[in-house]
């Protein structure tokens, strides 16, 4: 549906452009549905069941509310006068057309690295939507932060507009997965640690980091916590499929597996796995602890009543069902957000097509108070070869409320 | 007055088993379909959340997942001379409602019918001669086990059923099942790990020349992933099951098998707690036009449909069809009338061993985990010394440990004070139960019709429902209580207790919810209701799928049977009517 | 400053609650459920009991609720077995039962006529469980007082009310009123085992007694190490819907 939609609409630009231009014309505009891909453009800019790219729904920040524009080519309501250039230095420096500077929660730090070429392909895919009128108010929020002019500071601070710089030493695989992780994928705005002003804090890229009641887990190599366990297999095939023999995929990454990474070329997902098998990860040791201790005890009584059921007496899980807990890096994070989370909340893991189950963990917040669901994450971050820092009962306690009174 | 919605390819009503396999397959069609389900939506982390899924008051108790009397009951009575009274609870069967319907808290026994259930009247009436069954309406389907064959292994790939082959392309295989029809391959999943009292069973039958095998489960014994690439896990025997949701998505439903695909697809919608009231026909009274259903806040909308698919339980597909017009009711006076005709039971009785040294943990239990013996069902066995027909499986599947319904204690026990209490204590963990399964053959006196006084909520009235058992199937349980009793002294116990099956049928304990007929298959359009693709012979453009369809039920569970005729149905919609709508078969 | 990661959470949270079940709200105002093109699900979605408040009785009054331990105690005697029904809790469950849906029959079907059925038939009274009790319970008050020199039953002593309740058992009471005793008393004592023996969240069975008492392991879920260990006892004890099992804190 969406597809003869864009395909009509890129039929009437071919037109309008001339036919010698056609073949050059439908070439780009695959680049650039796959740029559109590698971007999860749709993450943000379309609404679950609304017209592609006509203005997603409200983003909360810590600062207030921001809405993800209209990027369809309607004049009044979407990109549709602005220009190529426009677009371009929009990508590239924030500043978008009538000189507005857009809020980093678009994340053109990364797209700055995005080469000229991609950002045209781009370009050229938007133009070919089916404009929509939907007047999006983007920026909704508070004093002082609605004033735009506050991100020229923020924009000195944490900003330099740098093109993506191949490195000679490194194979063209590693370089494309860097372009891509770097670039328009923009995997650090999750995944790396940041600054108290909320930038990407580069040297410890994609070291993991705690977003929105989410964690963010390392994607580096590092042997425990990151990918270390994780084949280049594991890697493409969690990306293309949500789903590993550890893991699947769930919360926010759910949804990029879904809009994005499942879409991508499995050239593309080897090279991406190529260069995160690459960075260096931190090899700290650590020694689980106790298993005799008050913690341990209590966690491993909590876990067999609760948990085994599922995820198996050994931690051991199923695969495509229920996540494995033991050798498991999400479960060793340094934070346990994620896991605190999971077991208060419940969570529905992603779907794709090549694993379209969607199981949900059960809400146990009813049932666990904060000490149990602290013990049991504890015993599952120490057990079967896991070794974790504790998870203090205060720490389920702040997220509990924060999660509960809806923020 | 309805308001009118916009028309879709297909409407079905109910979401269960038979519904959700159906939508699978015609959107997989490219049909437009919509599912009008009179009961909620249902998602197995929520609603069976795995902290308060297994509260045996809750569940099995008060039955909060299953259809409510005060949404939709029954009348019953006996004979057609008493005076049929409303269920005002129900007890002899529950029937299910919601997404997923009776599937979603089924035991999982899944079974495949003998080759000979299937041409049942002339089979018997080939080896026995007519006079053994001049007293029972039972009917040929229409349909044979061969040409089922495909669809019954669909259902159990579909599913993940584990099990024990017992005759692959006609070659006997060691531990399975040497009575059953020819499959074409072994079932998806191997046989469940046996718990101690079917270990003891089998032990026990196979002592006196019996031939046990592990029951086909919908229980799994390992992860699975099926044909459409829903994961399920192993089955943790957790002794919360029929009545129950599954937890842990180790129980085939339509949940674990079909809706998370299903559900995602932009040409299929399901609309929640929205009740059918009847199915709206053109002036010709051949051809359904729309369905009229009620929403959860008591407005009344019209679909049209170029299709109606009646899916709900085979008891509300036929009063579907009566409160619709769809076919002629069964009048028991003249034989005349298809609708409401052949309904039949199951006819089950028990045996209860008490030990003293034996310890059967009955908590560790699995709705299907147990071990069966067929040697005594359907025609498995020669009838010629015998006076009746049908027969009986045996299954020792302890299933249902749990104290508010299960505390077996030897009769003569007081039931309170000081003295129950030590028998109880004593004997819970020490007894071993099996049970027979039997056949239900149709006679021309047990039917469903309409109440003539008593109504639901909407004013529509009740089904009601005449059943006694059959002098044949009371003979029949008795004699297969008998082999029972054979294999229960092999096991000596201190003491053996057999509860024999009695008439009358009573409304009030429970037996079984495995009620068929009332909408059966067949070749003849004055004896069956719908012709052997499951299309009604009155009106081409409705298709009634379930139990209802079946002409007599056999010794055995039918979920097996129900899905495969969905499968069935399907090919037949997809690859005939689709072509060429119109009557599949001619009257 | 946040991202697209807080982004897409926010967005499924929105997903489920409100545009999936409701798509046909907004496109042809059908008020019903409707879902099309996603499974649903939602964050923190549980519906469990509501464990039993210590507020005291709800539906009984204090001389019902003292006639009812009393029964619920003779019924299940203390002994060196377990507790009694009263200490059990098995009144407080009743009274909350009848305090809810099923006191009031609110899912049985209602309609009349009510004739007189066969036993087949089941019951087809019109009488809800709470207004059985509340009639039962003082058509046994007014018979003892008449028949035991104007004392209740829980004036009698054990051996007295335990030949009453024989006698209500074997129908050898005329309660009046049109009561029958019998069915009365398999009413109590029907629900006083389901109290015993429910998941303690309801009111009885107390630190899981009952369970203790017969080797039931409560609401578990996993028992596969298990399955293969013909004729040998469980080795752990019970737990409860509310959890509830000492080894779950230190």
């Amino acid at each position: 549906m969406r597809l003869s939609f864009a395909f009509a609409a890129a039929t009437a630009l071919i037109a309008s452009f001339g036919a010698n231009a056609a073949e050059n014309q439908f070439d780009q505009l695959e680049r650039g549905r796959y740029m559109a891909v590698l971007g999860d453009c749709a993450g943000c800019h379309t609404l679950p069941g609304g017209a592609p790219f006509a203005g997603g729904v409200a983003l909360q920040t810590p600062f207030g509310k921001l809405v993800a524009p209209n990027i369809t080519p309607d004049p009044e309501t979407g990109i549709g006068n602005w220009s190529a250039e426009d677009f371009r230095r929009m990508m590239k420096t924030g500043i978008g057309h009538n000189g507005i500077r857009l809020y980093p929660a678009m994340p053109y730090p990364a797209y700055s690295r995005m080469s000229d070429g991609d950002i045209g392909d781009l370009w050229v895919y938007l133009n070919a939507l089916q404009p929509v009128k939907n007047a999006v108010v983007a920026n909704q929020l508070p004093f002082p932060f609605n004033i735009r002019l506050s991100l020229i500071g923020w924009n000195w601070l944490n900003f330099t507009p740098a093109d993506f710089t191949p490195n000679p030493q490194k194979s063209a695989e590693w370089n494309r997965g860097a372009y891509i992780v770097e670039g328009p994928g923009h995997c650090g705005v999750c995944h790396s640690p940041k600054t108290w002003s909320g930038a990407d804090k580069t040297n410890v890229a994609l070291a993991g980091e705690v977003l929105q009641g989410w964690m963010a887990p390392k994607i580096t190599s590092a042997p425990r916590d990151g990918l270390g366990q994780w084949s280049l297999d594991d890697i493409t095939g969690y990306l293309k499929t949500g789903t590993n023999r550890f893991d699947i995929a769930s919360g926010p990454m759910a949804e990029v597996v879904s809009n994005s990474t499942s879409k991508m070329t499995d050239a593309d997902l080897r090279a991406v796995a190529v260069y995160l098998k690459d960075l260096p990860g931190e090899t700290q040791t650590r020694s689980a602890i106790a298993a005799d201790s008050a913690a341990m005890r209590t966690g491993a009584a909590i876990y067999a009543d609760n948990c085994s059921a599922c995820h198996g007496g050994n931690g051991e899980g199923t695969p495509k069902l229920f996540p494995r807990l033991a050798g498991n890096a999400l479960t060793q994070q340094a934070d346990a957000t994620s896991l605190i989370r999971v077991v208060l909340a419940g969570s529905q893991a992603g779907a794709t097509h090549a694993a379209p189950t969607a199981p949900a963990m059960p809400s146990l917040a009813w049932r666990l108070n904060d000490a149990q669901v602290a013990d049991v994450l504890t015993y599952v971050r120490n057990t079967w070869g896991n070794a974790a820092t504790a998870v203090p009962a205060e720490d389920v306690a702040k997220l509990r409320r924060q999660l509960q009174s809806g923020n | 007055m309805a308001r009118k919605l916009p028309p879709k390819d297909v409407v079905i009503v109910g979401l269960g088993w038979t519904g959700a396999i159906l939508a699978h397959e015609l959107t997989e069609a490219g049909l437009d379909v919509v599912a009008i389900e009179r009961g909620p939506w249902r998602d197995t982390a929520t609603d069976f959340n795995i902290g308060y899924a297994p509260d045996e008051l809750r569940y099995s108790v008060r039955r909060d997942l299953f259809l409510q009397p005060a949404q939709e009951t029954l009348t019953m009575r006996n004979t057609s001379s008493q005076t049929a009274l409303p269920m005002r609870d129900f007890g002899s069967f529950l029937p299910g409602t919601g997404v997923g319907g009776a599937g979603t808290h089924w035991n999982g026994h899944t079974w495949r019918f003998f080759p000979s259930d299937f041409n049942l009247k002339s089979h018997l009436t080939e080896r026995y001669g007519a006079a053994r069954i001049a007293n029972l309406t039972i009917e040929d389907w229409g349909l044979s086990y061969d040409e089922l064959e495909s669809s019954y292994d669909r259902f159990e790939y579909l599913a993940g059923i584990s099990g024990k082959a017992g005759n692959i392309q006609g070659k006997l295989q060691d531990g399975g099942n040497p009575f059953e029809g020819v499959r074409q391959r072994e079932y998806p999943l191997p046989a469940m790990q046996m718990s101690y009292a079917p270990t003891l069973f089998a032990e026990g039958a196979r002592s006196i020349g019996f031939h046990p095998f592990p029951t086909p489960s919908a229980n799994l014994s390992k992860a699975y992933v099926n044909p459409l690439g829903i994961a399920m896990g192993q089955c943790t025997a957790c002794g919360f099951c029929e009545r129950f949701g599954c937890a842990n998505y180790s129980k085939a439903s339509a949940h674990t098998t079909i809706l998370p695909v299903l559900m995602r697809k932009p040409n299929f919608e399901a609309r929640c707690s929205s009740e059918v009231l009847h199915v709206n026909l053109d002036a010709t009274r051949k051809m359904a036009k729309s369905v009229t259903y009620v929403d959860a806040s008591g407005e009344e909308w019209e679909q049209p449909a170029d299709l109606v698919l009646l899916c709900a339980y085979g008891l509300h597909n036929a009063r579907l069809m009566m409160l619709s017009g769809i076919g002629k009711v069964y009048d028991p006076s003249t034989g005349e009338g298809t609708v409401g005709r052949n309904y039949c039971y199951q006819t089950n009785a028990g045996v209860q061993l008490f030990f003293d040294d034996k310890n059967f943990n009955p908590f560790i239990a699995s709705g299907a985990l147990g071990q069966t013996v067929d040697d005594f069902n359907g025609d498995a066995f020669d009838h010629g010394s015998v006076d009746f027909v049908g027969g009986a499986g045996i299954n020792c599947i302890p299933t249902n440990g749990r104290p508010i319904g299960y505390r077996p204690v030897p009769p003569g026990t007081p039931r309170w004070g000081s003295a129950w209490k030590k028998a109880t204590a004593e004997n819970y963990l020490s007894v071993l139960g099996f049970s027979s399964q039997g056949s239900s053959y149709a006679t021309r006196g047990n039917y469903l019709d309409l109440d003539p006084t008593y109504t639901d909520r909407f004013g529509r009235p009740l089904m009601r429902m005449t059943f006694d058992f059959p002098d044949n199937d009371i003979r029949m349980s008795h004699w297969v209580s008998d082999r029972m009793e054979e294999i229960g002294k092999a096991l000596k116990p201190r003491q053996m207790v057999s509860s024999r099956r009695q008439k009358s049928w009573n409304s009030v304990p429970y037996q079984s919810t495995h009620n068929t007929g009332g909408a059966i298959m067949g070749t003849d359009p004055k004896k069956s209701a719908v012709n052997r693709y499951l299309q009604s012979w009155d009106v081409p453009n409705v298709f009634v799928i379930g139990a209802s369809a079946f002409p007599q039920n056999a010794g055995k569970n039918p979920t097996g049977t129900v899905g495969a005729l969905a499968f069935w149905a399907a090919d037949a919609i997809r690859d005939k009517y689709l072509r060429n709508p119109g009557a599949l078969v001619s009257a | 400053m946040s991202t697209d990661s807080a982004f897409t959470a926010t967005r499924r949270h929105f997903l489920t609650s409100a545009a999936a079940i409701s798509l046909v709200t907004v496109s042809t105002h059908v008020r019903a459920q409707s879902i099309s093109g996603v499974l649903p699900w939602q964050p923190f979605a549980a519906e469990p009991p509501t464990p039993i408040g210590p507020q005291g009785w709800v539906f009984f009054t204090p001389a019902e609720a003292a006639a009812v331990e009393a029964i619920v105690d003779r019924l299940i005697p203390t002994d060196d077995l377990s507790i009694g029904g009263k200490e059990a809790g098995c009144a407080v469950f009743i009274d909350r039962q009848l305090a809810g849906s099923y006191g009031s029959s609110s899912r049985l079907y209602m309609k009349g006529p009510f004739l007189p059925g066969l036993p087949t038939q089941g019951y087809q009274g019109k009488e809800t469980p709470a207004a059985r009790y509340r009639e039962g319970l003082a058509a046994i008050d007014a018979y003892l007082r008449k028949t035991m020199n104007g004392r209740s039953f829980v004036h009698l002593n054990a051996d007295e009310q335990d030949q009453f309740l024989k006698a209500m058992e074997a129908g050898k009471v005329d309660l009046g009123g049109g009561i029958n005793a019998t069915r009365l008393f398999d009413l109590i004592l029907g629900n006083t085992m389901e109290g015993f023996f429910a998941d303690p969240i309801y009111g009885g069975n107390r630190d899981m007694v009952s369970w203790k008492m017969i080797g039931f392991p409560g609401a578990r879920y996993d028992y596969r190490d298990r399955i293969s260990k013909h004729n040998q006892r469980y080795p752990l004890g019970p737990v409860s819907i509310a959890g509830g099992r000492p080894e779950w804190s230190r």
